[in-house]
């Protein structure tokens, strides 16, 4: 068997929307997590389902949604256009976009979950020291929670990996360009290209186990298992 | 108690369930998405004359369709868009071929949106710079996707628009794209420019290397092949016939 015109690149396409999407995730969920397991305000549980509501959502609905807000006509598209020329749908950066949104609530929850279990006398105990409120975070908060956080950036990376109905609505599918695993491997099915589906298949869940045992490897001990 | 009562409200619902699934006298038709409005609209005509029996439509891409049953879906008719699928099927024994015949006709056009600040006059316009986004069916599973390659390649265009061209999956998904505006333009057939008036205009016809026809027949595995049989003929009456001309369809 050999690889079908693509494969690779389609590959490498995945890997880099699900690369961008972790590392944005990385960011906006343990920003989201922090402030939600520190501060206290009404309607912070209101939040916490908002935050959380797309991995909850069908994708197609997110993917409208998006398509709504980003396209052409869409109130940010338009304004995106008119000020900077850019058009976002049929982009790799749209895919990204999708990948990001439906992966976050894995980043976030993971956060939250994690700062709410570090003792809140050990930062305490850091700023009697003295320290600044960024140091606290810095070497006492994130290096505690650090194990819970990974946890939710590897599935939310695994999760970005497979994403397909918002994708395909924002991102269209265009070989080389938009079109990911997932996305090759329907229009493979579509036009009946057997063969093609089947490494395509292959190669995904190949990726798909070498992610797992990866995480294994950067995870040790129970904190896959506690999720 | 409650328990009890919670496991019979559970068998009530499974037994719903279950009634909603395909009856005996129920047929799948397997339809080109083109033709999926119309065939909607004729549904019900037939199992007014026939009580007892529901049309269930599968719209979808013909490559696609012929994939699902390929792969053992159980339709009972297939439409498709172009000869070619039909006769990959044919091939394949999949359909009952002495029943093939033609159902309709259709034209192949450009649509821009209807907002668009130029409009093409003829293909090569669409190789110019101005047009970055050319919507086109996947040619490989999508009917208005291969007439559009062909036509292109006829005219030397092929090689020009191919990198700007944004595959669709079936031909609405072209005329969704052009109805957004998120294309410059796109390849649709004449009844699919009639759905969106209001957001997509026609450009030109478009002259195909081979006529649009649109075969039917009752599938070889058919579960239903009686009322198969009943609802294709159903589709060449007078009333079916009056529906498809409302849609745009040409007679073949």
């Amino acid at each position: 068997m050999h690889a079908p015109d693509g494969a690779w690149v389609a590959l490498a396409l995945t890997l880099k929307v699900a690369g961008w999407a972790t590392a944005i995730n990385l960011l906006l969920g343990v920003a989201a997590g922090h402030a939600l397991a520190r501060w206290r305000f009404p309607g912070r549980e209101l939040v916490d389902a908002a935050l959380t509501l797309p991995m909850v959502m069908p994708p197609t609905v997110l993917g409208y949604y998006l398509l709504v807000l980003i396209g052409s006509q869409g109130t940010l598209g338009q304004w995106l256009l008119q000020h900077f020329g850019i058009r976002l749908i049929f982009t790799w950066q749209a895919a990204v976009i999708a990948a990001t949104i439906v992966a976050f609530p894995l980043v976030f929850k993971a956060a939250r979950a994690a700062f709410e279990n570090v003792d809140p006398q050990l930062e305490d105990a850091a700023r009697t020291l003295g320290v600044s409120e960024w140091a606290v975070f810095f070497r006492v908060s994130l290096p505690l929670a650090w194990r819970g956080i990974l946890a939710g950036l590897l599935l939310s990376f695994a999760r970005a990996l497979g994403e397909f109905g918002a994708t395909l609505m924002v991102a269209g599918s265009i070989a080389g360009q938009t079109q990911t695993l997932s996305i090759a491997i329907y229009e493979a099915v579509q036009a009946g290209q057997d063969d093609t589906a089947n490494f395509l298949v292959l190669l995904s869940s190949m990726v798909c186990v070498a992610v797992l045992l990866s995480a294994g490897r950067l995870v040790p001990g129970r904190i896959m298992a506690r999720g | 108690m409650s328990l009890l009562r919670l496991l019979r409200s559970l068998a009530l619902a499974a037994a719903a369930c279950c009634a909603g699934a395909a009856q005996a006298a129920d047929i799948t038709v397997s339809v080109a998405s083109s033709l999926t409005n119309a065939l909607r609209d004729i549904a019900p005509l037939f199992e007014a004359a026939h009580p007892g029996t529901k049309v269930r439509l599968n719209g979808g891409a013909s490559g696609a369709l012929l994939a699902q049953i390929a792969k053992g879906a159980p339709a009972d008719v297939f439409v498709s868009a172009d000869q070619e699928t039909m006769e990959q099927a044919q091939a394949q024994g999949l359909v009952r071929a002495m029943q093939r015949r033609n159902l309709v006709s259709n034209t192949l056009v450009v649509v821009v949106p209807v907002n668009a600040s130029r409009t093409p006059a003829a293909l090569a316009d669409l190789a110019r710079p101005g047009y970055s986004r050319v919507a086109i069916g996947l040619p490989a599973s999508v009917p208005a996707g291969r007439y559009a390659r062909a036509a292109l390649e006829a005219a030397n265009l092929w090689a020009l628009i191919e990198p700007k061209m944004i595959a669709a999956h079936n031909v609405r998904q072209a005329l969704d794209y052009v109805a957004r505006a998120e294309v410059d333009a796109g390849f649709v057939y004449a009844t699919d420019a009639v759905l969106a008036p209001d957001k997509v205009k026609v450009a030109m016809t478009v002259a195909t290397t081979q006529p649009i026809l649109y075969p039917i027949a009752t599938l070889a595995g058919a579960p239903n092949p009686v009322e198969a049989g009943r609802f294709v003929d159903f589709l060449f009456t007078p009333p079916a016939q009056a529906v498809l001309a409302r849609h745009g369809f040409g007679k073949p």
